[in-house]
């Protein structure tokens, strides 16, 4: 297998990276990004470019890529530019399909990590949502509308390219140890925002589920759209009261007007996509992809569980890891340097993790 | 997960089950991933990290409790509900039961799941206007007490795949919105969606007539122009109103005598888990199944003596 694996810098991308490297059936893998990767990775090619077709369209066709896995759709509307954001999602997702469908292309499989942010959250909501259904009410924010077009894109390209495997995942709120979301950020908050008279059924994935999952559709082939998120959705003043914390309640009328002030301090930046979600919550069917063969190792309760226990343990730590640096050198060294003694080079296995720092950091 | 942590934390669960204790074990970190097969987690009611007690459709036992017992007395001195013919309301399996809709504030939808709920023990959920769910702590109460709002999928869901009793109100908002000049005329029976659900979910229709709904809070007025402009379906003055005033007149019914009967079943003869079903024998089912609760509703209202006492 000769991946492709876009966001190299981002959390997914260098998570996934890091556990396909392990992986004896992964040949070759080449990771795509603007900014350096953050984790220590052994036998991944770095290359900085961004989203542009020519590149793309080189690189597979160069290295022969025969799996695209595409982490980069920005789902978190608070760490980035609304404009950035249609860059992002659509225009790269666009030229991403566009390199993997061209003529002579060796692309056979195209994995896609998307948001239930695509089905947005609004009391006119069926209370799960199965792969496929419709929003039902148009998208009002950037980030929803520029899903909502990938989702369009991508539909078309599987249409076009029966050849090629295309598996689109649905994730829903991520929460874990290391990933920072738009919840993890509020649940870390000394008191937590709800929106007063609403208590909404939320469901939430665990880091390692949303790995797990991509990878399952990286290494398997599972053509077709997935909802990923942890069994069991449960509501807003439990996931607070697991995480131990406090609640102190919006208006519910003019939601958005009370929450701008907290955004221009600084002090909890909520988007309209996470008030409606405060409000009006979100669950999805999960049954599709189980009976693809995926199985979780969270629930939703136990996902935030999971979280709790992140959050004592930050608390009795201090919270001071320190980040990996990418220097190129470095990594040149470890990558190619004929010095560097490869265990296991020959069945495609890892390299030595000599002067690498802990794994999995941040 | 910390054991101590853990401990403490399922000590709290009161209304917890004595479950076998299954340990979350977090994958290790950037290591090894490896999707690996486990048994189906249980979600819900035995699921051991939970806090609380609200399930994935936003019920809560412990909210229908309190609920059923703060209801009872309604049910049984005020309305002094009788039924008629509760042989025909299944004892397993799902079904979807389908009543006439009337009073400003409708006191059927209580009646009738209260009254299954303690007559069978079995739960009835009802389904109502998504609207309830736009209201803030009215919306959160309701679906707590069990409301789900009446999304075709939703009711599949419940009939199908859960098995449950499931009751929806066919007229909407065109029944408890009728005059009181108007009583127990029923209303179009929507576009005959519940038969189609029906039909996909493959349980039968239980047709119920009620009598007593419409003169709990009887409609003299309308006002068109305050409803639109307070965006509700309409806006009553009711009877209840001169009598209890301008708040309470919402809150409180009349106490007329409620009478509920239970109809035959209808079972479908169609393939289940269709997308689309033929239009014509929908209607055709549903005309049939309007037909038969407006006659049961005209035979109940001719031999009634009082509207007090029934």
């Amino acid at each position: 297998m000769r991946i492709l694996v876009t966001g190299l810098g981002t959390f997914w991308g260098s998570r996934l990276a890091q556990y396909l490297e392990a992986q004896p059936s992964v040949e070759v893998i080449v990771g795509v990004d603007t900014r350096e990767p953050r984790v220590p990775l052994e036998r991944t090619e770095f290359v900085r470019v961004d989203a542009s077709f020519d590149v793309l369209a080189r690189i597979v066709k160069a290295a022969q890529i025969d799996t695209i896995l595409h982490t980069h759709l920005v789902v978190d509307s608070t760490q980035a530019r609304s404009r950035h954001i249609h860059e992002t999602n659509v225009i790269e997702t666009m030229n991403l399909l566009a390199a993997a469908g061209a003529a002579g292309s060796p692309v056979r499989k195209f994995v896609l990590k998307s948001s239930t942010l695509l089905y947005g959250s609004n009391y006119k909501d069926p209370y799960f949502f199965r792969e496929g259904m419709a929003r039902t009410r148009s998208p009002r924010t950037r980030v929803e509308r520029s899903l909502v077009e990938v989702a369009s894109i991508v539909r078309d390209f599987a249409e076009d390219n029966p050849h090629i495997v295309v598996t689109k995942l649905e994730f829903a709120n991520v929460l874990g140890r290391d990933i920072e979301s738009a919840f993890s950020r509020l649940l870390r908050m000394p008191v937590v925002p709800e929106i007063l008279g609403f208590d909404p059924r939320l469901q939430f994935v665990h880091e390692d589920d949303v790995t797990g999952a991509l990878a399952y559709a990286t290494l398997r082939d599972v053509p077709g759209e997935f909802n990923v998120a942890g069994d069991g959705p449960i509501p807003w003043s439990e996931v607070c009261s697991i995480a131990r914390k406090r609640r102190v309640a919006l208006p519910p009328v003019g939601t958005a007007l009370a929450a701008a002030p907290l955004r221009l301090a600084h002090l909890a930046d909520m988007p309209a996509e996470l008030l409606s979600l405060l409000r009006y919550g979100r669950a999805v069917d999960t049954s599709r992809y189980r009976r693809a063969g995926f199985r979780y190792h969270y629930t939703t309760a136990e996902t935030v569980h999971a979280f709790a226990d992140a959050l004592r343990l930050e608390r009795n730590v201090g919270g001071a890891f320190t980040p990996y640096r990418y220097e190129r050198d470095i990594e040149a060294f470890f990558h190619h340097s004929p010095a560097v003694v490869r265990e296991g080079a020959a069945n495609g296995g890892t390299v030595e993790r000599a002067g690498s720092p802990a794994s999995g950091g941040r | 997960m910390a054991e101590g942590e853990g401990d403490h934390r399922r000590t709290t669960i009161s209304w917890a089950p004595p479950a076998e204790i299954r340990e979350v074990t977090p994958a290790p970190p950037g290591g090894d991933l490896v999707p690996v097969a486990r048994p189906e987690p249980a979600v819900g009611h035995d699921d051991p990290v939970r806090e609380g007690d609200v399930d994935a459709w936003g019920r809560s036992e412990r909210v229908r409790a309190i609920a059923r017992r703060l209801y009872d007395p309604v049910y049984r001195h005020w309305f002094r509900a009788e039924w008629e013919g509760l042989e025909n309301v299944p004892r397993q399996g799902g079904a979807l039961m389908v009543a006439n809709h009337g009073g400003a504030i409708p006191s059927d939808a209580p009646v009738i799941m209260h009254g299954i709920e303690t007559e069978l023990g079995r739960p009835v959920y009802g389904l109502a206007d998504n609207l309830f769910r736009a209201l803030p702590v009215v919306g959160t109460l309701w679906s707590r007490a069990g409301g789900v709002a009446a999304h075709p999928d939703n009711a599949y869901r419940l009939l199908h795949d859960e098995q449950q009793l499931a009751l929806v109100f066919p007229e909407g908002t065109k029944g408890t919105g009728k005059l009181v000049r108007e009583r127990y005329q029923l209303r179009r029976f929507g576009r005959g969606g519940f038969v189609e659900i029906a039909m996909r979910s493959g349980v039968p229709i239980v047709p119920i007539a009620v009598v007593g709904n419409e003169e709990a809070m009887p409609i003299v007025w309308k006002s068109p122009r305050l409803a639109r402009l307070m965006g509700l379906p309409y806006f009553p003055v009711t009877a209840n109103n001169f009598v209890f005033g301008p708040v309470l007149g919402y809150i409180v019914p009349f106490p007329a005598k409620f009478r509920i009967r239970v109809l035959t079943p209808v079972f479908f003869d169609v393939a289940t888990n269709q997308e689309r079903y033929n239009r014509s024998i929908v209607m055709e089912h549903a005309e049939a199944i309007r037909a038969s609760i407006q006659a049961a509703l005209f035979d109940m209202l001719s031999t009634r003596q009082s509207v007090w006492r029934g």
